[in-house]
């Protein structure tokens, strides 16, 4: 009997740490992490635990890191992120919108404790918001498959209706447009950011209708290996995915986290830390583009020359005039949209078919 | 149309793939009276051993081997609880799929994120013709055919075979199997390990093939479909078959659907396999004859040999 009972508590514990993996040891300041899906998943994930890894190499020897992998989105996720609070973490980040309201919790639970929380919009004393403007990314990424595009048809493999996927879509076609104004792109919502089957399926179903480039905003990289099976072109999401499909991807959006997390970590550190809400783009280096690799030079040279314009501020992805989809005028010519329309997107262009779920 | 049409197809036939496998399984288990409710977790064993084992050898029709050799193994588990333990089958299985879905996540972490070279198809067309008929019968990887082979294969066992009409005498009467002097323990063991084998196929097909990469809980409920399938096709193998195309082409044209542009929900869509298995069991129970027919009548039923 002793035996069995020092077996149980011995899974209690296991199951209490929740899978918690802590590097490093006391009298360090502790930083925590609320991931969506594993490390491993070479997107959204892996974006963010390269990012953890930098705070580790900046600030080794005065901060230690702690994940908690694969938490789903609703009350799961509160226990998790109060289980961080409460094991001494002073700054945690929940890097997926779904955290939003559990954060907000947890961080009325814990009022010493500083959150920053990835996408959302809903801020507090000792909450932060950050984003990057990925639809810049996926700007280029429209411009390139505009112009290498032969039949015209654009797979796209979306997670959920909010508007950062639709701004995203938006973006996209808006860069295609550029280069081909007829070209049409389907939308497949998967209801899924991390389901590598369903992201599978979903492509194989774009390509078996005809379109011969994938995007996704979707985590895993299941439907860049589905359109390698084909032979087709597709983009690399959150991280360069090249090495799962060298002759595949065109380029990829590289969320690049880490400068960010070293900032607000040193921020902590020296108390200057402070709620704001962080929106940064390609200027400030958040997004960046992989190589523009498996195409002809110069799409590749025009990629890079809408890349820098990005950049530099020179081309902002939302350039009026822009209808929505029943031709009513959003964005006049000659301005851009307002940070308010884009953080609120919740219509489809002109040009789109289809619709938006509610 | 053709360009849509077969490519389609072709695609609803590898979805049904890892469906065939598993529900073939369960069949077999349950026409032996054993009621099996870990499918999902055999599957997910056999998925993540048949990637590492892929990993490791290099080779996906290896891992592919591999993948099937864990579900027996897992299965075995459930065997010695249930047959030789007399646990409740029922909380037994379930136990099993809760355990494997929590033995793959820790095994596979390591491998999340890995690449190997998978199961290939047998003839690729020139991508520059087009999807052609040839394809539509010869262009699937070889699993997708031994799939069906061990499905009319298990077909002609069961109706035609003495060892099948034995192992049917199990499930439908162990007692009197058993007075008549046929090792129903062993019988029941040996159809719980196919079950298990099958499984683990069907899931070591997910991630060496399907989607050749492995993730935690990549099954994604298709152990719980093949499960409904089982009674959709009221233990009749053939209705296996139709079932899985049916049943695993429900996604692909739900995606279809979406693609082309029509507002159906894609909630709505996941639940008709579901709803499609109550039809059916509100169908079986108001003819008392079919049940006869098909059902094993000690589905589930322990079974204690007195001497």
């Amino acid at each position: 009997m002793k035996i069995l009972h020092r077996v149980a508590v011995a899974l209690f514990a296991t199951l209490l740490s929740f899978g918690v993996s802590t590097s490093a040891s006391a009298d360090k300041t502790k930083v925590g992490f609320i991931y969506i899906g594993p490390p491993g998943d070479h997107g959204w994930t892996y974006a963010h635990d390269q990012a953890r890894l930098e705070i580790e190499k900046e600030l080794g020897d005065q901060v230690q890191t702690t994940f908690v992998e694969g938490v789903p989105e609703g009350p799961d996720a509160e226990r998790a992120i109060a289980k961080l609070a409460q094991t001494g973490h002073k700054l945690i980040f929940t890097t997926s919108f779904g955290y939003m309201e559990p954060t907000l919790k947890a961080a009325k639970r814990f009022p010493d404790v500083k959150f920053e929380h990835a996408t959302g919009y809903k801020r507090a004393d000792n909450v932060a918001t950050y984003s990057a403007r990925f639809y810049e990314g996926r700007y280029v990424q429209g411009v390139i498959a505009g112009k290498v595009s032969k039949s015209g048809v654009i797979g796209y493999i979306a997670s959920f209706p909010i508007p950062e996927v639709v701004r995203g879509i938006n973006a996209f076609m808006l860069g295609a447009h550029t280069q081909n104004p007829n070209i049409k792109v389907k939308v497949v919502w998967v209801f899924s950011w991390y389901d590598p089957g369903k992201e599978a399926d979903a492509a194989k179903v774009l390509m078996d209708q005809g379109a011969d480039i994938i995007t996704q905003h979707t985590d895993s990289t299941a439907a860049l290996q589905a359109a390698a099976d084909r032979g087709i072109h597709a983009f690399g999401q959150a991280s360069d995915m090249i090495q799962f499909a060298p002759k595949t991807q065109l380029t990829a959006i590289i969320d690049a986290w880490g400068p960010y997390y070293v900032a607000r970590t040193k921020a902590l550190l020296d108390g200057s830390w402070k709620s704001q809400d962080t929106w940064d783009g390609m200027g400030a280096g958040m997004v960046v583009m992989a190589p523009f690799t498996n195409m002809p030079s110069d799409v590749a040279a025009l990629a890079q020359k809408t890349y820098d314009d990005l950049r530099t501020g020179k081309l902002h992805a939302f350039s009026g005039p822009i209808n929505d989809q029943s031709g009513k005028q959003v964005v006049a010519a000659g301005a851009v949209a307002d940070d308010g329309m884009l953080a609120g997107m919740n219509f489809y262009i002109e040009g789109i078919d289809g619709e938006l779920p509610k | 149309m053709l360009d849509l049409i077969i490519p389609s197809m072709m695609t609803m036939m590898t979805a049904a793939t890892p469906l065939i496998f598993a529900a073939t399984g369960e069949l077999v288990c349950e026409k032996s009276g054993v009621l099996n409710l870990g499918v999902e977790g055999m599957m997910l064993v056999g998925a993540v051993f048949g990637f590492i084992g892929a990993t490791v050898t290099g080779d996906a029709y290896v891992g592919f081997l591999i993948g099937g050799f864990s579900g027996i193994m897992a299965s075995l588990i459930f065997a010695v609880l249930t047959l030789l333990l007399v646990s409740n089958q029922v909380a037994t299985g379930l136990a099993l799929t809760i355990f494997g879905t929590g033995l793959s996540a820790l095994v596979g972490a390591d491998y999340v994120g890995e690449t190997i070279d998978r199961i290939r198809p047998l003839y690729v067309p020139n991508a520059a013709d087009g999807p052609n008929v040839i394809q539509l019968f010869l262009g699937h990887d070889p699993v997708v055919y031994l799939g069906v082979l061990v499905l009319l294969a298990c077909a002609g066992f069961l109706s035609r075979s003495r060892w099948g009409m034995i192992l049917r005498a199990v499930g439908d009467s162990d007692v009197s199997a058993h007075a008549i002097g046929y090792p129903v323990i062993r019988i029941r063991f040996a159809a719980v390990a196919f079950g298990g084998l099958m499984a683990g196929l069907g899931g070591a097909y997910l991630s060496l093939a399907y989607t050749p990469l492995w993730a935690e809980n990549m099954s994604a409920g298709r152990g719980w479909i093949a499960l409904a399938l089982v009674v959709f096709a009221s233990w009749r193998p053939i209705r296996v078959l139709f079932g899985a195309v049916l049943f695993g082409g429900i996604t692909i044209v739900q995606l279809n659907a979406q693609a082309i542009g029509l507002g159906i929900p894609g909630a709505v869509m996941s639940m008709l396999p579901y709803l499609a298995t109550i039809v059916v069991l509100v169908l079986i129970s108001s003819n008392a004859t079919r049940i006869r027919l098909n059902a094993p009548a000690c589905l589930a039923q322990p079974f204690r040999p007195e001497r």
